[in-house]
């Protein structure tokens, strides 16, 4: 049977072109991979290679010919034995399928259409905080010794855990975190890296491709931007580009934001970035319990977590229950204090500003809600609408950069699930819109304050 | 550019580069008719394919991006070879090759080419994004140089786990000038993981050839500063493939940590489905075609050494041809991926 040569798509977007020229002429032989012709896109002359072995029989298109549309019959290509009399019944090539139904409804190209309706995004909702038994000792510790603890029972708990990072192991942790880890578990889980953030984020990635479950440490989430290919494109995709098949079930963790006089290149807050990610959970802890269940969490996760610490944070104290395993869910908001008139929503160390805001404010008679977000993303709005129906009012505090900001993000959700609960505009409180500077007073403008926060709860409250 | 001089050398000839004694690359391995016949079966199952994954492109059922792999079987088939069960496999994104040859279905990656429910991905991931747990293949990765970071990564878990496993990560000429190739070389030699680098060196880094973008266009030298050995063998014979990779495979397996295998081949098509190639010649693609192509090489041994006759090499040209229809018929039929699954696959 005769087969048809067809006009080829030779870009992405190419509908038609000029058949320039024939390379091979009525009655040649032609193999696979001969260059029969030469076309014209917008962009190139291409040539176009013959598929199929075979005799040319008739060229249906001649020479010099513009504006031939994509999957035209350009020739017929007698196979062997053919005459040209068979000519009159070709077959085309690929027999041009039915194609899906859906494709063609919109237009006649075979790459489909967007003809069926946007599917509703899957509401995800976070499991409660565990109860903590009537009795339970709470041990005052620091987020440093919490992290640790947390670290090390994951990893007595399930032998594919290890961490890895830079100065982890002898070092005992550039902060810390890993004091200890590397007397209990050895060098084969306490994994000393060199000054290698890209490199070492892929090995981790790999690695946790096969099952295994890393925990790769950021000396901070700044030197983390040169790995931020291997966490976005690797590491958060995997799963949805394999079709299920596989993702990358690890933590990245480290301190994230500004600490103190350390000046632009190592003050950046890095939780609006992360959670605007599909395939990433982002969880930014402020009291020690909660970066222990947190981390706990984290580590058992099947997906990729991105946990940001806070330098000034690590040794701050707080009460973390003592039980055997004390584990939080990601996902869900804590009211770290009720209230009636305003809610202030916060995470990390931004909850520094926001506690000591609502302690002024409850002299000067505002009951503020005080809500600890804890996870950035899966976001839980549902906690944060529930307080906004009740107040009216609410003010969001970050330290990272006020543009495209969580605080903003919050605003918007609000704005769309609660608007007529809303008894003022929302209020955003985020550092300033500049590098940070080194000077110490510059450094203290730059960054929010109790006084902002007062400020913005009262003018919401139009006090 | 100056021809080089190993790539040109005859199918005969060593074109590999013993830097070591203990290392015998390019010696190249006395094929059995039935090494031969399945080398001949499986290359012409990736150019058949490759060839009718252009035409499908050309009818516009493959979207997107699509870089075909014809030219540089032999790398591939070669390689796979020397390997055993759960030895894994990464490469970039001139990928369908390497899936074929790791046993991966026809069916599922063609399918996966024209975005289809049946793809390997569910239609999700595309020509660049494939993956098969089963197979031990890790992708299919489009961001250039990654490949070489994960397949560190897959070494490291093989140590970890203590087994006697070897990761094979395949990269390009032009992803060796990338730097988190140079970080990985440095932890995988300090850790002595057991991963062999191949670098398919095919001259051109899309439109750039190796000279101008390369001060080291000797890659098997690329792993020196790091201790890495490393070899050039000549890519467009499946046999110098196999028996530098089988002392690579050893080397590796037996803890004496990563080595670099320079593949010394030619892709003849564009990089791209839209690359009009105009910066190489047509005698320069005519002459490897004529005098370098892997597939003739093999199906010329097998007629000379009458280990197969012209109908025997027509039946298997026949049967390959027929997966390779199969696997069209399918990937046009097959439905497209159902509208819930934009969701699915984000999250555990």
């Amino acid at each position: 049977m005769p087969i048809e040569i067809l006009m080829p798509a030779l870009s992405p977007t190419m509908e038609e072109g000029t058949l320039s020229k024939w390379v091979k002429n009525e009655g040649d032989a032609v193999k696979s991979g001969d260059v029969i012709a030469e076309i014209e896109t917008d962009k190139a002359t291409m040539e176009v290679e013959a598929v199929d072995e075979g005799v040319i029989g008739k060229i249906l298109i001649p020479a010099g010919s513009e504006g031939v549309k994509v999957n035209t019959p350009i020739a017929v290509l007698l196979q062997d034995g053919e005459s040209a009399d068979a000519m009159a019944a070709p077959k085309t090539a690929e027999k041009p399928a039915e194609a899906p139904k859906v494709e063609e409804a919109e237009k006649p190209t075979r790459q489909g259409s967007a003809a069926a309706p946007v599917p509703a995004a899957p509401k995800v909702e976070a499991a409660a905080d565990p109860d903590i038994p009537a009795g339970t000792e709470m041990v005052m510790t620091t987020v440093r010794e919490a992290l640790r603890d947390a670290m090390a029972e994951e990893m007595r708990r399930d032998e594919s855990v290890f961490v890895m990072g830079e100065e982890v192991a002898e070092y005992q942790g550039a902060y810390k975190i890993t004091q200890g880890l590397l007397q209990e578990f050895g060098a084969r889980r306490v994994i000393d890296t060199p000054i290698t953030e890209h490199g070492f984020a892929g090995v981790g990635v790999g690695a946790a491709m096969t099952g295994l479950k890393p925990i790769v440490e950021f000396m901070t989430f700044n030197f983390a931007m040169q790995a931020i290919d291997q966490i976005i494109n690797s590491a958060a995709k995997t799963l949805y580009m394999s079709g299920g098949q596989m993702g990358a079930p690890m933590v990245f963790r480290g301190p994230n934001g500004a600490a103190a006089r350390v000046a632009a290149q190592h003050s950046q807050c890095y939780a609006a970035w992360y959670s605007q990610i599909p395939g990433l959970k982002v969880v930014m802890p402020y009291t020690a319990a909660d970066a222990k269940g947190l981390l706990k969490a984290a580590i058992r996760d099947p997906n990729p977590v991105i946990f940001l610490e806070n330098e000034i944070l690590y040794g701050q104290s707080f009460e973390v229950p003592k039980m055997d395993d004390f584990v939080l869910p990601i996902g869900k908001a804590r009211i770290h204090k009720k209230g009636n008139d305003a809610t202030i929503v916060s995470f990390g160390i931004g909850m520094t500003y926001a506690v000591k805001a609502v302690a002024e404010l409850e002299k000067e008679g505002i009951d503020v809600e005080l809500i600890d977000l804890r996870t950035i993303r899966p976001m839980d709005i549902p906690t944060i609408v529930e307080s906004v129906r009740k107040t009216g009012r609410l003010v969001t505090v970050e330290e990272g950069y006020p543009q495209s900001s969580v605080g903003t993000e919050i605003a918007t959700r609000v704005m769309q699930q609660a608007f007529d609960y809303l008894d003022a505009p929302i209020l955003t409180i985020a550092g300033k819109d500049v590098p940070m500077p080194y000077a110490a007073n510059l450094e203290k403008l730059a960054l929010p304050n109790v006084g902002e926060v007062v400020q913005a709860v009262k003018t919401v409250c139009y006090k | 550019m100056a021809p080089r001089k190993t790539a040109s050398t005859s199918s005969r000839k060593t074109a590999a580069k013993p830097a070591k004694k203990d290392f015998n690359g390019g010696i190249i391995a006395d094929f059995s008719k039935e090494d031969d016949l399945k080398a001949y079966r499986e290359m012409l199952l990736i150019r058949r394919f490759e060839e009718k994954a252009g035409q499908l492109y050309g009818m516009g059922f493959i979207g997107g991006f699509c870089h075909l792999y014809i030219g540089q079987e032999a790398v591939v088939v070669g390689m796979q070879l020397a390997l055993k069960d759960g030895d894994q496999v990464i490469t970039g994104y001139r990928d369908h090759g390497h899936m074929l040859a790791c046993g991966m279905s026809p069916r599922g990656v063609m399918a996966e080419l024209t975005g289809r429910r049946g793809g390997l991905s569910k239609g999700k991931g595309g020509s660049m994004h494939m993956f098969s747990k089963e197979k031990n293949f890790y992708g299919g990765h489009g961001i250039v140089g990654a490949q070489v970071s994960l397949g560190t990564g897959l070494a490291f878990a093989n140590r970890y786990r203590g087994n006697d496993n070897v990761s094979l990560a395949y990269f390009g000429d032009g992803a060796a000038n990338q730097g988190q190739v140079y970080e990985s070389f440095n932890m995988a030699a300090l850790w002595k993981l057991p991963v062999v680098y191949i670098i398919e060196n095919n001259r051109y880094a899309m439109g750039t050839a190796v000279s101008r973008a390369s001060a080291q266009t000797d890659f098997s030298q690329r792993g020196a500063s790091f201790g890495i050995p490393g070899y050039q063998v000549d890519g467009m014979d499946v046999r110098a493939v196999k028996a530098a990779a089988d002392e690579a495979v050893e080397h590796c397996r037996s803890g004496k940590g990563p080595i670099i295998l320079e593949m010394l081949t030619y892709r003849y098509r564009g990089h791209s489905m839209s690359d009009p190639a105009k910066y190489r010649s047509k005698d320069e693609v005519q002459k490897m075609r004529s005098e370098h192509d892997p597939i003739e090489q093999v199906r010329a041994r097998l007629l000379e050494r009458k280990w197969a006759s012209e109908d025997d090499l027509k039946q298997i040209d026949k049967e390959v041809r027929d997966i390779v229809a199969d696997s069209a018929d399918f990937a046009q039929s097959d439905p497209e991926p159902d509208a819930s699954e934009l969701y699915t696959d984000i999250l555990l």
